[in-house]
This record gives C-alpha cells, structure tokens and sequence, in this order.
C-alpha cells in the first residue's frame, strides 16, 4: 500500500480559535479511513484543507500522491481526484439523474449543444460502476436522500477518483440505507479508490473502518486499526474522559398513570396502538424510519390528528385536535429536525427559547418585558449549561449539541407533563448526546413523563424504562432493557 | 427500477392538461358563438398573441435561471420610442439599422439589470421594479408623451404583411402574419436554448440550487447576465412587433402589460421560484390567455371583467398545482398498515 495523502504539521487560526494545530495525517490509497472527534475538534477543518477550500498556515508539508504542493487549491485537490461530499448535498434538485451524474461534461466538452449520447453513456458508466440502479430520467427531487446521496456519489466517481470524502454521510440515513451505502464505499476500494469518512456513530466506525483518526480540540490523539480499539476507549479518546451511561432510576411502583392511549388509528398512518406512560417514567419507541413513529407522535401533539381511539390525560378524556390544544394540556413535542421544525435559525437564541411561553412574558402595559424574557432565557441556560455568546446571538451559530439544548429549553419553558422527544440526538456529539440523556433523566426524576423515539436501538436501551418497538404502524413488542434486549432487537426486526 | 410508460409521463405533465383545457375552451366558445371558429379569427389570435409570447419567452429563461424580472415592458418602449423617434427623423434609416436600435437597446438594458442585481446581491424583483419606473420616467420626460405615426412604407408592408392567402367569405384576404412568424421564431431560439445547449441547462442548474452551481464551479454572473440580456432582447424584438403591429409608438402603450406575461408563464407550468419550465407550456399559457380575452370580447363581455376572469383563472392555475403538490407529498407519506 502507498501514501496518497500525506499532511505534515497542519495549523489552522481563525480568530480567538485554534482549529487546528500541528496536526499530521496520512491517508493510504483505496483505504477506508474514519475521521472522529465531537464538535469543534477540526474534523470538518482538516477536510476542507485536503479539499483546498481552506489555506493551512504557514509551515504545512502537503503532498498528495506522492507530490509535494506548496499549497493546496481547489483544483489541485479535484485535479488529483479528491472529492468531497458535504452533508447538504449539492445536486440539482430539479434536474434529471443522468444530468446530475454527469453534469461536469457540460464544462469538459467544446462547442455550445449538449451532446445527449455522450451525457447518457457516462451516467451509465458511473451508474453501473457503484451498482445504482436508477431510473437516469427520473428528476432527483422525487428521490429519497439516500438515493440523492448516491447520485451525488456516482457524480463524483466520474473522471480519475482517487479519494471520496463523505461528511456525515449516515446522519439521516436508514439502517438498511446505511448498508447500502456501505456496500458501495467496499466497491469503491476494490477499485482502489479510498474513502475518509466522518461519523458521529461509533458502531459505524466500527463496522467499516480500516483506520481511525481520532481529533480533540483541534489536535490529533493518534491512528489507530479498530481492533486496537473498543467504544468505552474510543469516547475516552475522543472526549479525554470516561463518558457513563446511567441506566435511569427506577420507577416508583406507585407511579401515577399520566397517559393512556387506547387503540389509537390512522388511515395509512398507524392502526390500533395502545400504550400507557406513567408520570416520571421514561418510555422509548423504536422502529425504522416509515414505522408510523413519527405519525404517531405528531398526533399526541395535536398535529396529525388521529381517526379513532381515545386518548386519556390524567384519567380525563382529551381530544387532541391542534397543537394549541396540546401545549395548553401539558404536552410538548421536540421534532426530529431542529434546523427546519424546531428552531429559528437567523433568531436570537432568546427568542427561540422564550417563543412558546411570550404570553407569560408580558410586562404592565400588555407589551414584552425585556427583563422578564431575558430572565427566563438566562435560567434556561444556566440549567441545561448551553454554551452561548450571549442572549442575542442567533441560534444558528451554535453548535448542534447546543442548539438542541435550546430547542430542548424552549419546550420545558412551557413547563410540560409530558414531554415527546422525536430523535433528539441526531447529529450531535458523544458528550452533547450523553448530556441530552442525562437531562432526560433529571426531568423524569422530576415527575415528568418521556417518550423518547429513536432510531438508535442502543439510544433507548441504554436510558429508557420499557421499549415499544413500531414497524408498519403497530406497536409490535415491548421489551424491558436488559443484558439481551439489544441482540433480540437485532434478530426479530433487523434493528441495530 | 421502474421506468414510466410515454402515456403516464404526458399525464404528469402541466402541458397535458393546458392542451386539454385549451381544446375544450376553444369547443366551448365554438358551440355558443360560431364566429369563433374561423381561420381569420385563428390567425388573429395568432397575431395579437405574438408580443405577449415573445416577452414570455424570455421571461421564462429569467424565471428559470431564479431571477424575477418585469421591467421587460419598460425595455420594450424605449427600444420601440427610440426606433420611431430615429424612422420620424430619418425615413432613409437602413431597414437592418432601425430594427437592430430596439435590440441593441433591450439587450443592454437587461445586461444593466443583470449586472445590478449580482452586484448588489439584491432581490432582482426589487431592482425590475426600480429600473422599470426609471425607464419609463425618463421616456416620459424627454418625450413629452409624444405619440409617433410617421413611418416608411416598409414598416406598414412587415407590420401588415402575411404567408399564404387565404380568403374568407366576405371576400377578404388573411393569413400567417409575419408578426406571428417572428414570436415562433423566438420560440425556437427559446426551446434550443433551453432543452439542448449548454448555457440552458445550466440556467436550469442554478434555479434548482444556486448553491450547489457555485460549488460545480458555474460562473453565475455569466449566466445571469445571459440570461437577463436574453429577456432584454426579447423585449426588443417584442416592443418592434407591438409597434408593426400597431403602426404607433407611445411612451406609456406597454405599461401594465407585464400582468399576461407572468399569467402566461405561470399558467404554463414554470416554477415561480426557478429551476422548472419549458417553452412548450409557457407557448400554451400565452395561446390560452390570449384565446380567453378574444373568446370574451366575441362573447361581448364587458372589458373590465376580463382582467377578473384573467385573475380567476390563474389563482385557478395556481390552486391546482399547490393541489397536485399536496396530494403527492401526502402520498409520500402513507404506511402501508397491515
């Protein structure tokens, strides 16, 4: 095996920052390579620099393929077969396959026409290189994102590939999605093409990593084979320090029943789902993405009403028609995507965390008491420990661990009984998550009902009371976390 | 893999049901009043429809590339006044010269709109609405509101001139006006541009996602200029043919005429937003606009209403869509509970 990329003392300033420093990379050709670190810890720095996006400072040894470069551009990278695959995929939405696939022959080929033939046989070629069978006529927005994320795969493969970067390419994938993917990254490397992919999932480095380079704090800790490693080890060295997962405490055998859904259905949403949640108790459900989960949530908030069954709060009938209604009754629902359904990203972080609750804001004159919001916002903060600037700094430039604490805050503002969690730790980092959980815990401590659904079967394992497992919109078993909970998921619904 | 049959694909398609509305409307008409249906009527259809269709051509390439540009009317007359103050003053202009003043003058000042927005990084629409009133304002003053009539002969035989002849009961000669000719023409230019050269399916590109253009390294205030100098041109050539057509020139003729282009291309299937539009839609919005205003004056309705009827169908037009949109997402969403 030979160095395709070999980076010597990397530093990168920005300003009040040390994104990067002195940091040495190498990447061998056709290997599969992850990148780990949380948040802030240069990952996405190191690869806009091997991308050429970003000039390291003064002092970088840079060589990619065996030749040294004074400094890296744009071109260069893409001239040695680097491409980079960013989380918000650049593809053209309203264009067909074929035409994204192999959209760079408009810029190689001379005169002025599109020449049709040339177009097809190369989006066949790069099609059928990565196995992706498409419709090529089919306009990209009506595709799945994972079928978008291959497209966009399939575009890149075009021309001389050497190395093909994917920033979290799994963060809103399928586990079925996933395997896909990772079928095509192994038929990338036995074309010697190598892949540097950054994850947040630890199990997935595990899966598909021949190496793993592990980032803290803009320095790098070392290189390692997995099997030099396990999980518990991995988060120490991504973290400095041993992150616990505590099982939650149990539940109080006198609990109080806070809600009980009875045989709950909706024409092609869910059908017959019964359940109860006891105050204090933390109750995850679990199932693929299309299991009816999402459906069934947004109707305990009002927002997908259901077609029949009744639902109880506190022993007295409620029928949930709008979210007004279910805010007013307690009930708070923190959506699965953040940046689109739960935030507003150009808004200051104390208007988002104050926006639920502006009635109980009002000063004398019946307009917003400055005082009063700031307050709030501050107690907020403090609570939960979000990292900000300040009050007014717009949500957007926070970290996702963070952002989601304030999503988080703006829904205990209203100060639920019950409190439905939709994914809230997609995409954000082991000591961000572990602190999301921790919280969940403290607040069912409190008395406060959780439904916490996630994809992530050790997510619910690891911090809920019981499990219902959804697939094709029933509730289709319910398991009590234990020693074998995970491996029975495993085997009956291809869960994992 | 599944691959959709010709006829499920027509049927998915905007333009499908535009010709079928079209037909039916056209039967309509034809049932209650029979002058409707004759060739002469169909010809001056054809001929009253042409400046709206050459104007919407470029405005669906402008559409297209995410950009909203209306000052096309405000392009048009200075082009046309320019022309007529340059035929008036001079019968002996060369005809080449006189007709390439207009174009010249659209294409410039649409590139000014381009270079302008991309500059500023402003909303286009807020630059058109600028640019319009300062076009016309300055016309206006240096003009006086002239209206100009004094034109060569040449100008009266294009503007009156038509292929094969026909003759109608009454003995009177019609035909394929050579206006008309020119918005097909137009048309052409529009579709190859559009659907088989380069520049058009990056115009497409950086409607759908200008993001993800800038990153596959499209020179953007290329395009844009492209794109908004292509809708200059058109309002040149458009405010040439209302001028043939017409055989007067005023300074204020053209204002308020944006509304049937923009119905027209909205009718037509383009995504006001950019990215999606054709030239085959856009050509049936202006061909069902313009049939609904003659259906309406044969019918002897009451000229105001036919800026209602205009209004309805299009808020129409959009209902349907925000409709089909509806239905598919909802489709999208379903489980299939067993």
């Amino acid at each position: 095996m030979s160095t395709f990329i070999e980076f010597r003392n990397i530093t990168k300033l920005y300003p009040g920052v040390c994104a990067l420093d002195a940091v040495d990379f190498t990447l061998q050709k056709g290997e599969i390579h992850c990148l780990v670190g949380e948040n802030g810890s240069g990952k996405s720095t190191l690869i806009k620099i091997i991308a050429g996006v970003v000039k390291p400072e003064p002092g970088a040894q840079m060589a990619i393929d065996g030749q040294e470069l004074a400094a890296v551009q744009t071109r260069d990278a893409i001239d040695r077969g680097v491409r980079v695959i960013y989380q918000d995929l650049a593809l053209f939405p309203n264009l067909s396959v074929e035409e994204n696939v192999a959209f760079g022959l408009y810029g190689e080929s001379r005169g002025p026409m599109v020449d049709r033939r040339a177009l097809q046989r190369r989006a066949r070629e790069a099609m059928d290189a990565i196995g992706l069978r498409l419709d090529p006529t089919a306009t990209v927005a009506t595709l799945s994102i994972a079928e978008q994320q291959q497209v966009e795969i399939a575009r890149s493969i075009v021309g001389d590939l050497k190395l093909l970067i994917l920033d979290e390419p799994t963060a809103s994938l399928t586990r079925t999605e996933v395997d896909r993917l990772f079928a095509t990254i192994e038929r990338l490397r036995s074309r010697d093409i190598a892949t540097l992919f950054v994850s947040h999932k630890l199990n997935e480095v595990f899966e598909i990593a021949e190496r793993v380079t592990v980032l803290r704090d803009g320095r790098k800790i070392g290189t390692y084979r997995p099997d030099e490693l396990d999980q518990k080890r991995l988060v120490h060295l991504m973290t400095g320090r041993e992150v616990v997962t505590q099982a939650p405490e149990p539940l109080a055998p006198d609990a109080p029943e806070l809600l009980r859904v009875d045989r709950l259905s909706k024409t092609d949403n869910y059908a017959d789902v019964s359940f109860t949640l006891r105050r204090g108790e933390i109750l995850g459900i679990t199932g693929r993405l299309g299991s009816g989960r999402t459906e069934l949530a947004l109707s305990l908030f009002g927002m997908n009403p259901a077609d029949s069954g009744t639902v109880m709060l506190e022993g007295a009938p409620l029928a949930i028609g709008s979210n007004a209604v279910a805010t007013r009754a307690g009930i708070a629902y923190v959506p699965e995507n953040r940046l689109t359904q739960g935030l507003v990203m150009q808004q200051s972080i104390l208007s988002n965390i104050t926006v639920t609750v502006l009635r109980q804001l009002l000063g004398e004159r019946g307009l917003l008491d400055t005082a009063i919001s700031e307050q709030l916002a501050s107690d907020w903060v403090r609570r939960l420990d979000i990292k900000i600037p300040n009050l007014h700094a717009p949500v957007q430039t926070l970290s996702g661990g963070n952002q989601q604490k304030v999503v988080l805050s703006k829904w205990l503002a209203t100060q639920p009984k019950i409190l439905i969690l939709d994914e809230p730790t997609v995409g954000i980092d082991v000591v961000a998550k572990n602190s999301v959980h921790q919280l969940v815990k403290e607040l069912a401590q409190g008395g406060m009902g959780i439904v916490l659904i996630s994809d992530e079967v050790h997510e619910v394992l690891a911090n809920c009371h019981r499990v219902l497992v959804m697939d094709r919109g029933r509730i289709v078993d319910e398991i009590v976390p234990g020693p074998d909970a995970e491996r029975q998921l495993l085997e009956r619904f291809n869960l994992a | 893999m599944k691959r959709t049959t010709p006829i499920a694909r027509a049927f998915s398609r905007n333009e499908t049901y535009l010709l079928f509305i079209l037909i039916g409307l056209v039967a309509v008409v034809s049932l209650i009043n029979p002058r409707f249906l004759t060739g002469r009527n169909a010809f001056q259809i054809l001929r009253s429809a042409a400046f709206t269709g050459i104007l919407s051509v470029g405005f669906l390439v402008v559409l297209i590339a995410g950009g909203l540009d209306i000052s096309f009317t405000a392009s048009a007359t200075v082009g046309q006044y320019l022309m007529a103050v340059l035929l008036a003053s001079n019968p002996q202009t060369p005809i080449v010269v006189a007709i390439l003043v207009p174009l010249a003058i659209g294409t410039l000042l649409g590139a000014v709109n381009a270079l302008l927005i991309h500059k500023l990084n402003a909303p286009s629409i807020i630059i058109a609405i600028s640019n319009l009133n300062i076009y016309y304002g300055v016309l206006q003053m240096l003009s006086g509101g002239t209206w100009i009539y004094d034109f060569p002969d040449w100008f009266g035989r294009l503007g009156r001139g038509f292929l094969f002849n026909f003759v109608d009961a009454n003995g009177a000669a019609y035909g394929l006006a050579y206006i008309t000719l020119i918005w097909l023409f137009v048309a052409l230019v529009g579709t190859l541009i559009l659907r088989r050269a380069k520049i058009g399916r990056r115009l497409y590109a950086i409607g759908g996602n200008l993001e993800a253009a800038k990153r596959a390294g499209l020179n953007i205030f290329g395009l844009r200029i492209f794109a908004y100098a292509f809708l200059g041109l058109c309002a040149g050539v458009a405010g040439l043919v209302q001028a043939l057509n017409t055989q007067t020139v005023a300074p204020n003729a053209l204002v308020g005429r944006e509304f049937d282009v923009v119905a027209a291309v909205v009718l037509g299937g383009a995504d006001i937003f950019g990215g999606a539009g054709t030239v085959g839609g856009t050509l049936l919005g202006v061909l069902l606009i313009t049939v609904i205003t003659n259906a309406l004056t044969i019918l002897r309705v009451p000229a105001f209403w036919h800026q209602v009827i205009i209004g309805a169908v299009v808020l129409g037009s959009i209902t349907v869509t925000s409709l089909r949109t509806l239905l598919a997402k909802r489709k999208e969403r379903t489980i299939d509970v067993s």
